[in-house]
């Protein structure tokens, strides 16, 4: 009864936050509509038994990936209404149901088809958090680690194309610029 | 009736998607874009949870786990690219994004 009430509540309130989202025409709205549909969804997760995932998602996508959206928003003048060129809603609609209906299709098929047999089964009595650095930590070693590098990656690529002391940032130049800088270099 | 089987939690998934995607086409901001295709990552994420939950296999909660770690670093990256467009044109609608002439 409790778990019935409390999925029927949060998929509305994630359904009308994601809705706000899509639809607003001020970006300061769509960015809270955004961030509250996130610790929304977490609920899900806790629901599911994957506490770890639930904690994870509140605390990078409700908390970096929102503050991150946060920080480039104050680059842009977000106080002004988003004037964007309307295209056919109807085209739009019947587009993304027929896209989405055809997606779940090919991915759902399989699913109900073949009798699927747990890769790696949960196993009753431990700890969601424990078996997940037990999955993580011998089968998706090498993954995670690539995932580590990945982010050290984008973390550098953001600060060099964000930054904004870096006087010689290449990304800040014109081609102009840059070709009398090259000039400059070889000469 | 008042049990909440796997097919509630793909429902709301397809619905959640079907948003995100209605959000992709219809916008023209690309920081509403951006919004939209976080939408798509969560739906995505709650439907490989849910079958992770029902299925009693842990793989779906490490696919959403590393889909996560991609999200962010998208956000990353995406946003650079963003704030430097905005430096340089001043404006991050897509429709002034069609120098390239194919």
């Amino acid at each position: 009864m409790f778990e019935f009430l409390a999925f029927y509540l949060f998929a509305f309130l994630t359904i009308a936050m994601f809705y706000i989202t899509v639809t607003t025409s001020h970006s300061l709205y769509a960015l809270t509509a955004l961030a509250a549909g996130m610790i929304f969804i977490s609920a899900f997760y806790f629901m599911l038994n994957a506490d770890f995932m639930g904690v994870v998602q509140l605390i990078v996508y409700a908390g970096a990936v929102m503050a991150l959206y946060s920080f480039g928003m104050m680059f842009f003048d977000t106080t002004r209404e988003l004037h964007e060129k309307k295209t056919s809603s109807v085209v739009v609609f019947t587009l993304a149901i027929m896209a989405t209906l055809i997606t779940v299709a090919m991915i759902a098929a399989p699913v109900i088809g073949g009798n699927i047999e747990a890769y790696n089964p949960i196993i009753e009595g431990v700890g969601n958090s424990q078996q997940i650095g037990l999955v993580l930590f011998t089968k998706y070693l090498v993954p995670f680690e690539v995932a580590a590098v990945m982010l050290l990656v984008a973390m550098i690529a953001g600060i060099v194309m964000a930054g904004k002391k870096m006087d010689d940032s290449y990304s800040e130049l014109s081609e102009e610029e840059i070709d009398a800088k090259e000039a400059e270099v070889v000469a | 009736m008042m049990e909440i089987t796997l097919t509630h939690y793909l429902v709301l998934s397809t619905v959640l998607f079907m948003i995100g995607l209605i959000g992709v086409m219809r916008r023209k901001n690309l920081l509403m874009l951006f919004f939209a295709t976080e939408i798509l990552l969560n739906s995505v994420n709650i439907a490989l949870v849910a079958i992770s939950h029902f299925y009693g296999d842990f793989t779906g909660q490490m696919f959403a786990f590393f889909i996560i770690a991609i999200a962010a670093s998208e956000v990353a990256v995406g946003l650079g690219l963003l704030v430097l467009w905005f430096k340089r044109f001043n404006t991050i609608d897509l429709d002034n994004m069609t120098q390239m002439k194919g």
